[in-house]
This record gives C-alpha cells, structure tokens and sequence, in this order.
C-alpha cells in the first residue's frame, strides 16, 4: 500500500511557501530563535533544583512524598538487602521479576524466592504473576522526582510496569537536576544506538478517571519503592 | 440553518438546563485548578516557559517539512514503518492491512484522540477484531457507547453510581460507591486483554525529529503495558507534533502535566525509538507509524491561525473555558472540544457547518490565557467568524450591521435614533419578554435596562453648551 | 492635561450617570475634560460577528473624533480594547492604518489612565459599603488590568473589598453572544451572580458596564438588593 507521501509533503511546502506565520508574542525576549537554542534555555524557566548533591536528594525526597513514591536512602548494600527483605515479608511476595544488572543482582542475593528474569525473554503470564518487579535505572531526576529507565536498566519495557509493585535501586550518583541532564546522560551513554524504550516513571501508577478522585495502581504498580545507596 | 449548529443549540440548552451537571463538572475542575495553580507557581517563570514552548512550536510548525523528514529517516533506520495518510480512510486503510496480514485477532488500544478523529474503532469492529480501550475513562465510554466528553478526562461527566451501574450490567460485578473498587474491577478485565492481544494501538504526545522518537505520555500505564506485550505497535500520529530536539521535551513534558492535569509530572512518560532491537528482552516486533494530515495542511496554509498546529492537546483551555463548564463536551458535536476544537474544526470539517462554534464564545480569552503554547485562540474564534462572514454571510446579520454602519457611520442620524429611542421605549416594557420582543433571549432570564431620560450627549450639550 | 472623553454609545443611551463620574473624577483633580460631539459607536458589535466591512464605518466615525486629541479616555474595558487592540487589525493593510494605530496608542481605559498615566490611586473618594470587584474580561486579558482598579477601591474610605471567587470569569455577556446563545449566557451570568451573592457584598463593582448590564439584569430579576456601581461612581462618590 502506497501512502500519500510526496502529496503530503507537497502540500506543507505549498502551504509554508510565501506565507509566513506572524511570530508568537513573548513577553519575555528569547534571544535566539528556539531553531539555535542550546537545549538549556528552558533550565531559566523550570522549577529550581538546588545545587549540591544533598539539596537535590532532598528535593527528590520531598516530591517522592507528594507522589507517594515510597524513597528509602541506605548507607550500604547490606541494608538495602535488610530492606528488600522486610519488604518481601511485609507483603507476602511469592515470586519476583528482576533482570540481569550489577545492583539489582546485589540486592538480590540470598533471596529465596523464585525469580522471573527478563533478559532473555520471559512467558507474559509467568512475569503477569509476580509480586514485585526489581529493577535498576539510568538516573534519578530530583526536579520532577522521576526515575528514567530504559531497556538495559530495567530489563526490558515490561518488568518495571507489570507486576503491582516495582522497587528500584539506585546510587546517589545517578541522581542528576532535571530532565535535560537526563536526555544529556542518554545521548552520551548510548551514542546514537538509543534503546528502543526510555521512560521516566513519576510516581505509581494512577487515574482520576472516576470523578477526579486520586486512585493508585491504575494499570500498573500500585506501588514504587526507590532505595537510594550511597556511592 | 446547518444540522451540526441546531444540534449544538439543542443540546447547549438541553445542558444547561441541567443545575446539577454543571455543578458536577464544576466540582470535578476545582481540584484541579488548584492543583495547576501549585505547579505553575512552581515555575521559575511559567510565563517564560510559555514563551519558549511557542518559540519552539512556531520553528517546528514552519519547517515542518524538515523535521517530519528528520524524524522519518531516523526512526525508519531503526526498523519503524512510516506510513503517511492524507486522510482518515486512509489511515484506516492501512491499519486494518496491517491487522488482516499478521493474522491479528485483539486488539488494544490506549487513549488516542486521534483515532477518534478518523473513526478507527467503528472500521476494525466491522472487519471483526475485537477492540479494547485501555485507558479506565476511555474504557468506560467505550462500554457506553459513548466518545469521550473531554480530551483529558473521557468519562468525568459520569458519577460513580453510573459507573458501578454500568459495570454491573456490562460486566456483572458487585455494586460499589467506591472509585476505588471500580478502578481495580477495570484493571482485573484489562489484565488479561494486555496478555492476550496481539496489536496494541497508542496515540503519540511528541515526535523527535533529532532522535526519531515517539512520547507518550500518561498516568496509567496502560500505554506502556499496550506498547509492550503484543506483537505489534501501531501508533497514530498527527503531522503537527514533531519537535526538533530531544531536549526540548524537557520543557514540554512538565508543561503538559502541570497545564493538563495540575501535575508536575505525567506518571509515565515513555521514549520509543523504534520496535524491540536486536538482544532487546520484548517490545513488539513491528513498529508502525501513522502520520496523518486528514486536512492538517488547510490549517498549515492559514498563516493567521497556523499557530493552533502547536496544540499539545492538554485539555487547558477546556479547563477554564465557561461555555464548555456549562454545556459540556457533547454539545460540540466534534472529536476535539471546547475553544481548541471550535479554532480548528471549521479547518478540519468545513467552515459552513462549523463556524457557529466560533459564534458560540463571549471571547473572554480565558483560553489563550490558559494555553501553554500561546496559541491566540480567541483571536481565531474572531477570525473564522469574520471569514463566515465573508464566505457565507447570514442576510439578516448583514441587513442589521448595514443598518448599524449606516447609523453609526453618521453621528447626526446617531444623534436622531438616541431621540426616537426614547420615545419607542415605553414599547419595549410592553413586549418585554414576549414574542414580539426582539432581545427576548436576554431578556427571558434578566430585566432589560431603561434608556436614561436623556442621553449624556445630549445632557453635555445643555450643561457644558459649545464646549468642544 | 486635556483628556478627551470616549464614552461607549450604550454608556451615552443607558447609564449617563458613569460619564459624568469620569468627568468629576477627572475635573477634581484638576484636568481638562473635553467631549467630542461627534462620536458614535466604536464598531465593535459587527467585528465581533465577523463583518468587518460595516465595522470600519463605524470605527471611522471614531477615529475622526478623536483625530486632534491630546489623550482619549474610555470608562470600558471592552470598547477601549476595541481601539486600543482591534483597530490595528482592523484596518491593517487600509489607508487609515497609521490614523488607527495612532489612536490606539493614545486611547486609556480609565482605571488603567489614573493609575498608570496620572499616577493618582487616591481620588479623595468615599463610599460605605461592602463592595466586590468584577474583572471585565477585555479589560483584564486584553489590556492587562487587575491591580489599577483594586489600587484605587483600596483609598475609597469607607470601603470594604472583598474578592468573589470568580472575579475573573466571564459574565457571559459577549454582545451578541447573548442574544443568539442565550442559554449559554445566562449560565454565566448564574455563576458570576452566585459568586458575587456569595461574598456578602452590598455592591458589584466593574469597569465595564456591559458587564454590569448583564449581572445587574439577573441580580434584578432575581429580586436581588445588591446594587452595581461602575468604578468610575465609586470615585465620584463622596
């Protein structure tokens, strides 16, 4: 099937030619056009995140609250091993999702539990039935209180959406200000082979479909823990 | 009189007859109000950020040519199918191709309102596929036969009661006044529609044109759970959403939440470069892109209103708009309600039957306002009312404002009608209301004000006399 | 300073009383006020329907008038808005284009014209009563006017200002608007009136008296005691 390609694009640039749009009125005066704007020009507008690695951990910490995104921060590896395991017997975890990663296999070692990995692929029932999903991640995002997560750091596109509660590891030095670092440490740690996913998670899954009340674990985790280690 | 602008009287006074609804809707906007206004104030300067999201629209839209090419060469190199529709049956067209020639049998599908504009669900209903809308308000409207009431929120023109009723009928579950409980009835059906199908269908937030990305963005996560189980990924796309830069989300995705939902962030704000890659653990296998004009370009070709292409579609301007407080999201009549809907509707669908929508305004600008983007949306709406106007113009109106020119193009005939007036007034107090009144619209709700005994000119003249 | 009066035709037909309160207001502190006889109708009821062509009739009867004006002041947002925003589109591209934007640069609407042009806030006023604020939409969206009349409420002794709710939506009156979606229009006005019956306040005061004459229309069938005043006769009051 032939789609209407070349119509299409004949059609922008006929209706682009000699026709110029008038230009927005801005109260402020943007000094270049947004075509040479650095990628950074947004950081003046944004909400402030401060600017010592303590003031942005507690600025991820007060918006986790907000979110109800459950945020641990732990000095070592062996208490977030002490952690994961009053999780997993807190609520009643069966079996659990993770993926082949330096510190999510870390915080996993010596838990007894069956355990779905993804990284070589994984029936959709068998991951639907997990408890919990463990994951890592690329960064923490302390303006917005997000977690970026892609293919490599989080096993895959399901394990960190489908099982009803998803728990992340982190270490202090992933946290980063804003989005635009964010989008800087993708473009520098892949080059241009991007995974084929990338997603910021802010918060648990939610919906205010039924007369705008807040309700969690919509269609994904009703839960999300970040346990934050200290690099 | 067109079809589309009597059904939009009837159904704009049926609504607001209606005390209760609109309070309804009025209660359900006034969380988010004041959830949007923390957000905004959260900004360093959201005026700023307004100015810059309009900056970069405004580059995006007039070299659209260049970043829709940028992005198709980049995202076709990662195994994406780029497929470009000039309209909705050609759009449906190739969606159904694509299901008959995988053998599909389900179908999922996340909130997309695009595909309400071309009618995707009615086409692939009738070839036999089984669609599913995921998303809890689209699922709801779904069940009820019904398009969503609002571009953000589908089902928020519903009680919880209406709900737990329609879930008892259509689902057989247990009766409960509680959103919670219903939202978890929606969850467990979903589950296993995620599981079993075989073609998940999304809508798209932003295309990158540097990376050759698709964003969605969403609270859910029913996206997600659609573009990752099954085999196949088609995602609509309206030509107008490219962006240049990578970057460049990170103004628009904290923009969108807080305009659309009063959020700092949307929870779930996914980057997709293509299907699952080689050594990838899922993901589908195809990845297809529908990039639609469906008349896109007829608004391209208006220089005036080619700004209201930058509509990030977050539902802002329907927020603080009174006419869609009061009649709501069905009297429109249209896939994209409330001012954004009545600017680009007559492009999209025809000025002739549309162009009431633009009458249908006090232009009080609360839009423009409200829009993240700064498209000048209330200067459109008097903009299509001039160009109706001038394509087909309403005789009477005509009639009446050449009358009016006349008068008021000549002070001494002003000056002459302002007498008579007073002498006609009496009359109004007799017809006042009834049929022979000519404002009786206004005046079948309020008192009609009397003419002063004189008017100031004429009060001037006496008391200040030659003065100039 | 010679200020030259605009007053909107319905302001001249129905409330004379808002005209002269700009003149003593203006007078008392000390200024010239002149009233070209000329005037008419700033055309702003056939731009809003789209007939652009009959506006300019209108508008160029206006612009006549005030051609050898020092200054021109307006008691409405909305036809003030009418010069001051439309006319440059309006005859963008005619003949008259410069004369247009000529007048607009020297048009003020009158809150906006003490305020910011005069620098007066305190006009020696008094008036007791409870009073709330109504933000015509023009006014506020158009010309950007919040602070200059709530500056000036603020010295009126006697007065107490308590904000609605929802000083800032729409009346619904929209000049024609009114008329041909009536039943949209009157939901407005039934939200606007509620949010002003909810204050407590004695009195609904606007720098618009389109906006007036909507509220006031239902707050009196309605049966209502609560009074509308124009701004401009809270600050000839004394």
């Amino acid at each position: 099937m032939t789609g209407g390609r070349a119509i299409i694009l004949g059609r922008i640039r006929e209706a682009l030619r000699n026709n110029p749009a008038p230009r927005p009125h801005t109260s402020h005066s943007q000094s270049e056009a947004a075509a040479d704007h650095n990628g950074h020009a947004q950081r003046e507008w944004l909400p402030k995140v401060g600017e010592t690695l303590p003031e942005r951990i507690d600025l991820f910490a007060k918006i986790s609250e907000g979110l109800t995104t459950e945020f641990h921060r732990v000095p070592t590896m062996s208490a977030a091993r002490d952690l994961l395991t009053k999780l997993a017997a807190e609520s009643g975890w069966k079996k659990i999702g993770s993926h082949s990663h330096h510190d999510v296999d870390a915080l996993l070692e010596g838990v007894e539990l069956p355990i779905v990995r993804t990284e070589k692929g994984y029936a959709i029932d068998n991951l639907e039935s997990c408890d919990a999903g463990i994951t890592g991640c690329d960064v923490l995002v302390a303006q917005t209180g997000g977690i970026m997560v892609s293919v490599e750091s989080a096993g895959g596109r399901a394990l960190s959406v489908l099982p009803p509660h998803h728990v992340v590891i982190a270490r202090t030095s992933q946290m980063v200000p804003d989005l635009t670092a964010a989008f800087e440490h993708v473009k520098q740690k892949y080059g241009k082979q991007f995974p084929s996913f990338l997603s910021f998670i802010t918060g648990p899954s939610r919906t205010g479909d039924i007369e705008r009340i807040l309700v969690l674990g919509a269609h994904g985790p009703k839960r999300l823990t970040v346990i934050l280690l200290d690099s | 009189m067109a079809t589309q602008s009597a059904d939009f009287q009837t159904l704009s006074r049926r609504y607001t007859a209606d005390k209760g609804f609109r309070a309804f809707i009025q209660k359900g906007m006034s969380g988010y109000y004041k959830k949007r206004d923390l957000n905004k104030a959260n900004f360093q300067d959201w005026q700023g950020a307004r100015d810059l999201a309009a900056e970069i629209k405004y580059e995006a839209i007039n070299h659209l040519d260049k970043y829709l090419l940028e992005f198709e060469a980049k995202i076709t190199a990662r195994g994406a199918k780029v497929f470009w529709a000039q309209n909705a049956e050609s759009a449906r067209d190739y969606i159904l191709k694509v299901a008959e020639e995988n053998n599909v049998r389900s179908i999922i599908k996340s909130k997309t309102m695009t595909s309400e504009e071309i009618h995707l669900n009615d086409a692939l209903e009738k070839r036999g596929f089984g669609v599913f809308e995921s998303d809890l308000g689209e699922y709801i409207v779904q069940l009820r036969k019904e398009p969503p009431f609002h571009l953000v929120f589908p089902a928020m023109h519903l009680t919880r009661g209406q709900i737990s009723d329609l879930f008892q009928k259509e689902l057989g579950s247990e009766p409960t006044d509680e959103p919670e409980k219903l939202t978890m009835i929606a969850r467990a059906v979903m589950r296993r529609k995620y599981c079993e199908a075989d073609m998940g269908i999304s809508g798209t937030n932003f295309a990158v044109a540097e990376t050759g990305m698709i964003s969605i963005t969403e609270n859910e996560g029913n996206a997600r759970l659609t573009t990752s189980l099954p085999k196949i990924h088609v995602a609509l796309l309206g030509i107008e959403k490219v962006l240049p830069k990578l970057e460049d989300l990170s103004l628009f995705l904290p923009m969108l939440a807080t305009a659309g939902a009063g959020q700092t962030m949307t929870c779930y704000n996914t980057m997709y470069a293509g299907p699952r890659q080689p050594g990838e653990p899922d993901g589908p296998e195809q990845l297809h892109i529908v990039l639609l004009d469906n008349r896109r370009t007829e608004l391209l070709a208006d220089a005036e209103q080619r700004d209201s292409l930058g509509c990030i579609r977050c539902g802002a301007c329907l927020n603080v708009c009174p006419i869609f407080k009061n009649v709501g999201g069905y009297s429109y009549g249209t896939t994209y309600g409330g001012p954004i809907g009545s600017v680009i509707t007559p492009h999209l669908r025809g000025l002739k039957n549309w162009k009431h929508l633009s009458a249908a305004s006090s232009l009080c600008g609360a839009c423009t306002e409200a829009c993240p983007v700064k498209i000048d949306l209330h200067h459109h709406l008097l903009q299509n009312r001039r160009n109706g106007a001038k394509s087909s113009p309403n005789p009477l109106e005509k009639v009446s404002f050449g009358g009016f020119s006349l008068l008021m193009g000549h002070p001494a005939l002003y000056r002459l009608a302002s007498g008579l007036g007073r002498i006609f007034q009496p009359l109004q107090g007799l017809v006042n209301g009834t049929i022979l009144d000519p404002l009786r619209a206004w005046t079948g709700s309020r008192k009609f004000p009397t003419l002063a005994p004189q008017s100031f000119q004429e009060q001037w003249k006496k008391d200040r006399g030659g003065k100039k | 300073m010679r200020i030259s009066l605009f007053i909107p035709c319905f302001v001249d037909q129905l409330y004379p009383n808002v005209a002269w309160s700009c003149v003593r207001v203006l007078e008392n502190l000390g200024h010239e006020v002149l009233f070209p006889e000329s005037q008419s109708c700033c055309g702003q009821p056939p731009f809003n329907s789209g007939y652009w062509d009959e506006s300019r009739s209108a508008a160029r009867v206006t612009m006549k008038a005030f051609k050898d004006a020092d200054v021109v002041v307006g008691p409405s947002g909305s036809c003030v808005t009418m010069i001051k925003v439309f006319y440059p589109d309006l005859f963008k591209g005619e003949p008259d284009e410069l004369e247009a934007r000529e007048l607009a640069a020297k048009t003020h609407e009158f809150s906006s014209f003490l305020v910011n042009v005069l620098g007066v806030t305190d006009v020696g006023a008094k008036f007791d009563g409870k009073v709330t604020f109504h933000d015509g939409c023009h006014g506020l969206r158009e010309l950007g006017i919040k602070s200059e009349p709530r500056a000036l409420l603020a010295n009126v002794k006697g007065l107490e200002l308590i904000e609605m709710c929802e000083a800032e939506t729409c009346c619904g009156f929209g000049g024609t608007f009114a008329v041909k979606y009536a039943p949209i229009s009157t939901a407005m006005d039934e939200v606007k009136c509620a949010s002003i019956l909810e204050t407590g306040a004695d009195t609904v005061v606007s720098n618009d008296s389109s906006c007036l004459m909507q509220i006031r229309g239902m707050l009196e069938k309605e049966k209502s005691t609560v009074r509308s005043l124009h701004l401009a006769e809270i600050l000839a009051s004394k």
